[in-house]
């Protein structure tokens, strides 16, 4: 005997002790797949026999199915279930976790069973407790489709078990191998001129119209197929029309259809059910009391046989008429059947006497894309990765399809309002349905270990105690989440110099990309102020669009850690529309085809946001090294004795040591009351309106901004060059820039691959090294760090932390802005600041 | 960093100023070196003839080993960029009794006469960053009788760099105690733990000089590291057999920034009276669950578990280590589980929306909304009363108005460093009005505290009722 299972169930064995449950459980399924009531009993009592632990074993064993069923694994159990009362338990839980519940009864004689007992040393029982179980086995046997198990297997001799052969195959909803291109089309409601005027648009070759009821068919020349998301009748003009052409292109394969609830009812009326005639299938019974008996019958197997749902893609996608949720997917049930067709509902009715409709898709989190129709509204938005593309038609609105997996949405207006909406579609408003929902982000889904897929190779694991300090530093004084689309990542140290009195040089940072085969590079002068973040919108009107702000603020400027940059809001406002105006000139509106751009710069003077670490740490340091320093020298005097000239000297170096901090700093210091004492220097044009710029290289990057900067005297061109790392000339004249730039007070340099997202011969490269001047690192190691005793201390330092930091918060960061660019829910964008947020509080070294 | 010490001996004195080598042990022609924990000792006499003599002790800290510790170990700094290499600090005080340990006790083989008598000495500090400047270092050794001269180096930082010498006819033992222990109390800092048994040094140093100094209280409070469960023995053990006025609270510009507000609102024990009116109104409205957002460590909580009516307690702050503090105040990690299931701590944040807070019966704010971002109000709003929704929300927050009557505001200056906004009664009606308005609750708003005529109570509440 062989029979097939769905490899998505949960299977019931039973049986009275001593049938042979266990060893034909082990031939079929893996051990992991088998959750026995025994080795409950004995994990909990050390004592599989132990009747007293019965209860708590139970429990432990419901968990432990439960916990299999909600990862969508086939889960047997296996214990005597002869009783209806266990059955219920079991039937509930598979309802529970949606899968579907099979019984295989094992019916073996009681003596034998006994027998088999009898050999066994831990099973010494009493003859009657197998007959009373097989009494009680036989007595259930028949109402087992009634207490809901979809399918029953009954064995009745040893033999008959051991000939039993079971398969496995996807449940039917399970169509994961299938991959698409797909045309998912919405609710079409017999709109045939829409319909066919939708395939044309999306290329189909429709067979010529015939009249009748011979079906018709259309197909894509180059494969693609159309998913119905059902409601193929009812309230249009030519429902039966439209009913043979979905069901011809079903027949060729061309297409698929999902069960809308209008197709669920009109099966019925079919089957001669007594249905009410409302709700526009009163013209659709019509239509088809017109034709023959035989097209009925067609049509009615047709409509029976459509599924709740088709899971998609290897997981990707999900097509159901109302949407499902996304512990559904795949599964099957009579709740996911019902949920598919009609919703979820409150129960209440609304203003206009509709029933009040849980929005599941607010609440949706998954990962799977879950395309529906059902409820009619204005446009078809995106929200969480779902999209309902019912447009209407029939009340006038839109026929619409979404190609996949290219996202784009095809649309036919409809003729004429066929029928009045009982509710309007929808309102007008400015926000998206994305945008309303983002107004507020959840602090709970985000308190918890966080492990962010990034597109750019693995997934990034924050900790939880990591992500709990960036919730606190976000909450407390982060802009407004909607603005922080981004946080830049830490840049890493390049190696240290292995001699002299340089601690960093450029040649280090060359000779470690050239070993990583990236020849071509690009340096950039690197300049000494505060990271910040800009991001800039035409106007206010095109912000709120994009980014669903309520501030009326056209742009914002914000720290490395998301901190609005200015104290003054004057300061922001000004410089959001002084950049706004500067990208008029440089044409970038037009050339990007943009409302927005964020840019990544450096705001200079360090002073104007470095105020309170001068006063409290930087200054008083270099002014206190001085005063020592020149205390000791005038206490030696000109000429003191003999042995204290060598002390003397060694002063006079840590005099001028301080004085050259002292003069670094001040190089990096100015008063800037207005916003005209700024200076903004831009150094990458990080994104815009569907595109993160990643996929240029740096040199469009500079030029791009250099035209740019050229449009206000705020704002710097920064000085770059690109180089041939194994060309020896190339390699001496930025040396010789590099040191002519930090020789007179510049902080250094910045050395990345020419591509932004540089691979090496086998890694994702450090995506930019930084080198510092030796007069600058007076800033980062005190004033005396290059004596000799101090900087051959120095030179030991760790940088393997600084650049695994720096490579993960770099793929984070640009993950965050895809993510942001393709309009993924807010919570998806906001994961990523945080993880770069909760990534800073890892212990690395700052100094690098 | 170093100390310079000069003796002089005017004619007839029946010494010499090179004496001074010997009360300090070490010969005036020669430089002498003692290697310290943290870096070397120097010490050489700049100059040293009969009529006067000047020894110089200059430390070199090794600034990469303050932050580097010593071979594996970390060190006790976080930056090289540190004042602590260079400005005379605690660092100076152990080097002083290392390097002259015996001239501490008194103690000249040679010259014991001189060890024991007051002589005309004077000795300079340099450099120097006084936490309170030039008046601190007057406060501190004008009483003792030295005359004191300042100079200053460097103003372009938040301390000034001084340079100080002090001059006094003293015994050198006297002089460098008073030195070794006041310098931290300048500074303000020690590079070393400060634990009980600091008291005993201090009070051991101090014997003489310190139990009838007017400023004790300064000197022990910073010296004991502002830890008042040592400086508070420290102080009555001073007062015993001293007739003096009692020792009350710190000195008033000991107290930090945060302690402002609450040194501010103290005679009116405000954030008490806050607490109780907070806690009666959940109380009359009969709630039995209750939210306390942005709990701090616990105070209203602990109000709130006294209330039999309300049978759960939740507070929610977004530090862990303040939720941390508050469970120990509450006892909470040893509590019994009824208790534990009554009262509970959890991580959140007023910007956010929260899952876990819905179906309360009231929620408070208590001082908690000025602490938020004006933009992120509207997220607030959102997430308390629109998503959270509970029966009552009681919202309290200063009251601006009332602010002129604090003398010691400036015009304009907030009650504390983290205040984003302080609300007029005006400005405060008006947010309640449109919070109520925009979803569906009724305002009620009352003064707490005092009423003053004109500019009203110091804080204001706010009762939100949802409307059935």
């Amino acid at each position: 005997m062989k029979i097939t299972i769905p490899d998505f169930a949960l299977v019931i064995l039973i049986g009275p002790t001593g049938a042979g449950k266990s060893s034909f459980a082990l031939k079929h399924f893996l051990p992991t797949e088998i959750v026995s009531s025994d080795a409950c009993r004995a994990i909990v009592s050390d004592d599989e026999t132990d009747q007293s632990a019965t209860r708590d074993a139970f429990d432990l064993l419901e968990h432990t199915a439960g916990l299999r069923l909600k990862r969508r694994k086939l889960t047997v159990i296996d214990a005597t279930s002869v009783q209806p009362r266990d059955r219920a338990r079991w039937v509930a839980l598979a309802r529970r976790w949606h899968a579907l519940p099979l019984a295989l009864a094992l019916d073996i004689d009681p003596e034998l069973c006994q027998q088999r007992n009898q050999d066994r040393p831990n099973r010494q029982f009493g003859s009657h407790v197998a007959r009373n179980q097989s009494r009680a086995l036989r007595q259930g046997l028949k109402r087992l489709a009634r207490e809901g198990f979809r399918q029953v297997q009954l064995m009745k001799t040893p033999e008959e078990v051991a000939a039993l052969e079971i398969s496995r195959e996807p449940l039917w909803t399970d169509r994961r191998g299938e991959v698409g291109p797909f045309d998912i089309i919405g609710d079409i409601h017999g709109c045939w001129d829409e319909l066919t005027a939708l395939l044309d648009k999306l290329g189909y070759q429709r067979d010529p119209y015939t009249e009748g009821e011979a079906l018709l068919s259309a197909r894509h020349p180059e494969g693609r197929r159309a998913a119905f998301v059902g409601d193929i009748t009812d309230r249009g003009p030519r429902n039966l029309d439209c009913l043979r052409l979905v069901m011809g292109m079903c027949a060729e394969g061309a297409g698929f259809c999902v069960m809308g609830n209008h197709d669920h009812k009109l099966a019925r009326w079919l089957k001669g059910r007594n249905v009410k005639l409302t709700h526009g299938l009163d013209l659709t019974a019509a239509e088809l009391e017109a034709v023959s008996e035989s097209f009925r019958k067609q049509a009615h197997d047709f409509l029976d046989n459509l599924r709740s749902h088709a899971w998609l893609a290897g997981g990707g996608l999900v097509i159901a008429h109302a949407g499902l949720k996304e512990e559904m997917h795949g599964r099957g049930s009579g709740e996911v059947r019902s949920f598919a067709m009609f919703g979820e509902t409150t129960g209440e009715v609304d203003e206009f006497g509709l029933p009040v409709r849980l929005d599941w898709a607010k609440a949706y989190q998954g990962k799977a894309e879950v395309i529906y129709g059902h409820t009619p509204t204005l446009e078809a938005e995106w929200l969480n990765n779902t999209l309902c593309i019912d447009t209407g038609c029939v009340f006038g609105g839109k026929l619409t399809a979404l190609r996949w997996p290219e996202r784009e949405v095809v649309q036919i207006p409809a003729a004429r309002v066929y029928v009045e909406p009982k509710r309007p579609l929808g309102a007008d408003t400015t926000r998206s349905a994305q945008q309303e929902h983002d107004r507020l982000l959840y602090f709970d889904d985000f308190a918890q270990k966080l492990r962010i897929e990034s597109r750019f190779g693995g997934a990034i694991l924050i900790p939880e105690e990591n992500a709990l300090a960036a919730l606190e530093v976000m909450s407390r004084f982060a802009v407004d989440p909607r603005w922080l689309i981004h946080l830049p990542p830490t840049m890493a140290a390049c190696p240290t110099a292995p001699e002299g009195p340089f601690l960093e040089r450029p040649e280090q940072a060359l000779a470690f990309y050239a070993k990583r085969g990236a020849t071509t590079l690009v340096a950039e002068e690197k300049h000494m102020g505060s990271r910040a973040l800009i991001v800039v919108c035409r106007n206010v009107a095109a912000a709120e669009k994009r980014f669903g702000t309520e501030d009326g603020k056209a742009g914002v400027v914000y720290t490395r850690t998301g901190r609005p940059f200015f104290r003054k809001e004057a300061q922001e406002t000004e410089l959001i529309s002084r950049l706004r105006d500067a990208a008029y000139r440089a044409g970038l509106w037009e050339e990007l085809n943009t409302d927005w751009l964020l840019l990544d710069t450096e705001i200079m003077p360090w002073s104007a946001k470095a105020q309170e670490l001068l006063q409290s740490q930087y200054l008083p340091t270099a002014a206190a090294a001085k005063a020592s320093a020149e205390a000791l020298m005038a206490a030696i005097g000109e000429d003191g004795p003999p042995e204290l000239a060598e002390l003397r000297v060694a002063a006079a170096r840590k005099g001028a040591n301080s004085a050259a901090l002292q003069k670094t700093i001040n190089g990096y210091c100015w008063v800037a009351e207005s916003l005209d004492d700024h200076l903004v220097a831009p150094f990458h044009l990080l994104a815009a309106e569907g595109a993160v710029f990643s996929d240029r290289d740096h040199s469009w990057h500079m030029q791009t901004l250099a035209r740019l900067c050229e449009g206000d005297p705020i704002l710097l061109a920064t000085r770059w060059r690109v180089l041939d790392a194994e060309d020896a000339n190339a390699q001496a004249d930025l040396t010789a820039w590099w040191e002519a730039h930090t020789g007179v007070g510049g902080e250094g340099m910045v050395i990345k691959p020419i591509r932004f997202l540089a691979q090496g011969n086998r890694h994702f490269l450090q995506p930019a090294m930084k080198v510092r001047g030796r007069d600058y690192l007076r800033l980062i190691y005190g004033p005396d760090y290059d004596l000799p005793e101090n900087i051959e201390r120095l030179r030991q330092r760790n940088l393997g932390r600084k650049f695994s930091l720096a490579e993960r918060e770099f793929k984070l960061g640009l993950e965050g802005l895809h993510r942001f660019v393709e309009r993924a829910p807010l919570r998806r964008v906001h994961e990523c600041a945080l993880g770069v947020l909760g990534l800073e509080s890892e212990p690395v070294d700052p100094r690098l | 960093m170093q100390i310079e010490i000069t003796l002089t001996a005017p004619s007839g004195c029946g010494y010499s100023a090179r004496d001074l080598g010997f009360l300090l042990h070490k010969h005036p022609d020669h430089l002498h070196v003692r290697d310290l924990p943290q870096g070397k000792g120097r010490m050489f006499f700049s100059s040293a003839a009969a009529e006067e003599a000047t020894a110089v002790l200059h430390l070199e800290i090794d600034p990469v080993g303050l932050v580097r510790g010593k071979g594996e170990g970390s060190g006790m700094l976080d930056q090289y960029v540190n004042d602590r290499p260079y400005v005379v600090n605690s660092l100076m005080s152990v080097a002083l009794g290392r390097v002259l340990g015996q001239t501490l006790a008194g103690k000249s083989k040679e010259r014991s006469d001189l060890a024991s008598r007051a002589l005309p000495l004077r000795l300079r500090l340099t450099p120097l960053a006084v936490s309170g400047g030039a008046e601190i270092v007057r406060r501190l050794f004008s009483p003792l009788g030295y005359e004191i001269a300042i100079g200053t180096l460097d103003n372009s930082g938040r301390l000034e760099i001084l340079d100080v010498s002090l001059s006094a006819e003293v015994r050198l033992s006297d002089l460098l105690t008073h030195v070794q222990v006041l310098i931290p109390v300048m500074d303000n800092a020690t590079h070393y733990f400060v634990g009980p048994d600091e008291i005993e040094k201090l009070l051991a140093k101090g014997v003489g000089w310190l139990e009838t100094h007017p400023e004790k209280e300064l000197i022990v409070w910073r010296a004991l590291r502002r830890r008042s469960e040592l400086a508070r023995p420290a102080l009555d053990r001073l007062a015993e057999g001293v007739v003096e006025p009692l020792v009350h609270d710190a000195p008033q510009q000991e107290t930090s920034a945060q302690d402002g507000e609450a040194l501010l609102e103290r005679p009116t024990r405000l954030h008490d009276l806050r607490l109780n009116a907070v806690r009666d109104v959940v109380v009359e409205a009969g709630a039995r669950s209750v939210l306390d957002l942005g709990c701090g460590e616990g105070r209203l909580l602990r109000l709130m578990m006294r209330e039999r009516q309300i049978d759960k307690i939740t507070g929610v702050d977004p530090s862990v280590r303040t939720l941390e503090a508050a469970a120990r105040r509450l006892n909470l990690d040893e509590a019994g589980a009824a208790l534990r299931e009554r009262v509970q701590l959890m991580l959140g944040s007023l910007t956010y929306a929260d899952r876990r807070w819905g179906g309360y019966d009231a929620a408070a704010l208590v001082e908690v909304i000025e602490h938020v971002d004006p933009p992120c109000l509207s997220a607030l709003e959102l997430s308390l009363f629109d998503v959270a929704r509970p029966k009552l929300v009681i919202v309290t927050t200063p009251n601006r108005d009332y602010n002129v009557l604090f003398d010691r505001m400036a015009a304009g200056e907030l009650r504390h460093g983290d205040h984003r906004f302080e609300w007029s009664r005006a400005e405060f009606a008006d947010w309640a009005q449109g919070v109520a308005e925009r979803n569906g609750y009724t305002p009620e708003i009352r003064p707490l505290g005092p009423e003053d005529e004109t500019v009203g109570a110091p804080s204001q509440m706010a009762l939100f009722r949802r409307a059935a």
